[in-house]
């Protein structure tokens, strides 16, 4: 039911996003969009030795798509760069708290992850290009 | 009941699908835009085929080759009669509308488009008439120019007059009913004033003939396309209506087998209109149920069809108007616009609402419904719409608009 999409923590994260805004001295920046329904995520990363030391993202877009890149944005903050790789969809679903989210919405709800892990792999293609393949062949992109 | 008006609870009985469920309640189907739902007799139809006379068409002589072959040309003789067309040699079965328009802009436009020619199109169209104009015009080096819609969702009727004054302008392309705004657009006038300058003009039919009369030989377009899933008929069938002064002149886009005469080693005469353009076995099945479905809308009657829609429509726009917060787009006044509603609650997004209506057993559309350029024009992302046809009601209606609130109380609006 609507009532359990549509939870208080998504409407909260939706009304009052984190990390929501442009970042001047990004080290990355990152766009994507969802084709279908036209949600858009924007990822800025500032990167010191391989540390996440701020994250911020813009976008439009429904209450899913933009309610869980607040959330993630929370999650990998100062975190290292290179353990985005390991976040699976079930942990943004998990994060959001919609494990049965349909086919269709589910896009909307691993957008910012998609974003983030293309910055990730864009990161490490600028600097280290060898470790670049890698990282994306491990990096599990759904 | 209004005397004269259709008997929607009959017409209900007639669609199996509006009897079942979605998350426990009724389903109440306003996507009607995108596709409509196929009354019994159509899926009889096609089973009937399958079951009874499965064949392929106008080569065997046997009989059910025979039946099949019937069959498959009745169903031409009834789209050239509900669209009133000369003769059935103007009408080729296509996949879908969208299609009918690419055979068009190969087979005519890499004939007729040059260098410096322009090809005009309006900012209210589907994506299925901009991008094969985009692409002959990078294929020609020719350009393609907008007649701007207004914010109440009519188009610049000036601006189109200027347009056409243009001495490059070699072809008009330009939707009858809007799929977003619903918006009716003034063919007849469009079309007078472009063959004024001998310029051809393509309706794109999609949003129309399936929910008003249409009359190809009053309005005196050159090609118009349609598509017969949007019309009680089934996916995968679509018209390509051609003048047959150009279609004589035009050369075959899809060739091989059944669109030939006469095949050998260099050379192959072709075969008569339309057969021309259908090479290979066409979709044979849905093309008779398709048939079915035309039978069906003639029983009702295109001109009820069309005032059920402006009651339903005026109803559902009067009662959203009253909702604050709401955002309706497109000509207000239903008279002037198809049974089309798009619209935004506010700041709730249209998936999002999109969501909460299903959990009412409701499905509307929300996106940019293949239209862009159109959202562009309103700086959106997306629209919430909703579109109704010959099964939907007033209670329907009702039930849509709680839901509405229902939404707005979800997200504390």
């Amino acid at each position: 039911m609507s009532e359990d999409i549509y939870r208080e923590i998504i409407l909260d994260h939706y009304r009052n996003p984190r990390n929501k805004g442009s970042l001047p001295n990004a080290d990355i920046s990152i766009h994507d969009s969802n084709p279908l329904c036209g949600d858009e995520i924007d990822i800025h990363l500032k990167v010191e030795e391989d540390m996440i030391k701020d994250i911020k993202f813009e976008g439009r877009g429904c209450a899913i798509s933009q309610a869980s890149a607040s959330m993630l944005t929370e999650q990998v903050l100062n975190k290292p760069l290179n353990t985005v790789k390991d976040i699976a969809k079930e942990d943004i679903l998990e994060n959001i708290g919609l494990m049965n989210l349909g086919p269709a919405r589910i896009k909307c709800a691993l957008l910012s992850l998609k974003v983030l892990k293309l910055g990730m792999v864009k990161y490490y293609a600028d600097r280290d290009p060898g470790s670049a393949k890698k990282i994306q062949d491990e990096s599990k992109l759904y | 009941m209004q005397k004269g008006a259709l008997n929607v609870h009959r017409i209900r009985k007639d669609f199996p699908i509006l009897s079942r469920k979605i998350k426990d309640k009724p389903l109440i189907y306003f996507d009607n835009a995108a596709t409509t739902q196929k009354p019994m007799s159509v899926i009889d139809a096609i089973r009937d085929y399958y079951m009874n006379y499965n064949s392929n068409i106008h080569r065997a002589v046997h009989q059910m080759a025979e039946e099949a072959t019937h069959a498959y040309e009745a169903t031409r003789q009834k789209v050239a009669r509900f669209i009133n067309s000369h003769s059935t040699d103007e009408i080729i079965f296509t996949r879908n509308a969208t299609e009918a328009i690419n055979i068009v802009s190969h087979a005519w436009g890499e004939d007729n488009i040059h260098k410096d020619d322009r090809i005009v199109i309006t900012e209210l169209e589907h994506h299925s008439n901009i991008v094969p104009w985009q692409i002959l015009c990078n294929q020609t080096r020719a350009s393609l120019d907008y007649i701007e819609v207004d914010h109440g969702g009519y188009l610049n009727m000036d601006r189109c007059e200027k347009i056409l004054q243009n001495k490059n302008t070699k072809l008009i392309s330009i939707s009858e009913v809007s799929n977003v705004l619903g918006t009716i657009v003034p063919i007849r006038k469009i079309i007078e004033m472009a063959h004024g300058q001998d310029i051809p003009v393509l309706v794109d039919a999609a949003q129309s003939v399936p929910h008003m009369p249409v009359d190809v030989q009053t309005t005196d377009c050159d090609f118009m396309v349609f598509s017969a899933h949007k019309m009680l008929g089934p996916t995968g069938v679509g018209i390509l209506y051609v003048k047959r002064e150009i279609l004589e002149k035009l050369q075959p886009f899809i060739s091989g087998g059944d669109m030939i005469k006469e095949v050998h080693k260099y050379e192959t005469v072709y075969n008569d209109l339309p057969y021309k353009f259908e090479a290979g076995t066409p979709n044979i099945a849905d093309v008779i149920g398709f048939g079915a479905a035309i039978d069906y809308l003639n029983r009702l009657g295109m001109d009820k069809i069309r005032d059920h829609e402006i009651e339903l429509t005026k109803y559902a726009m009067d009662a959203m108007k009253d909702i604050r917060g709401m955002t309706l787009y497109g000509p207000l006044d239903a008279k002037n616009k198809g049974g089309v509603i798009s619209f935004n609650l506010g700041d709730i997004h249209p998936h999002d609402l999109a969501t909460i209506l299903n959990d009412h057993g409701i499905a509307i559309r929300s996106g940019h419904h293949c239209a862009q350029v159109l959202m562009e024009k309103f700086d959106l992302s997306a629209m919430s719409r909703a579109s109704f046809y010959i099964y939907n009601t007033p209670e329907e209606v009702d039930k849509f608009i709680n839901a509405l609130n229902d939404a707005k109380r979800l997200f504390g609006i």
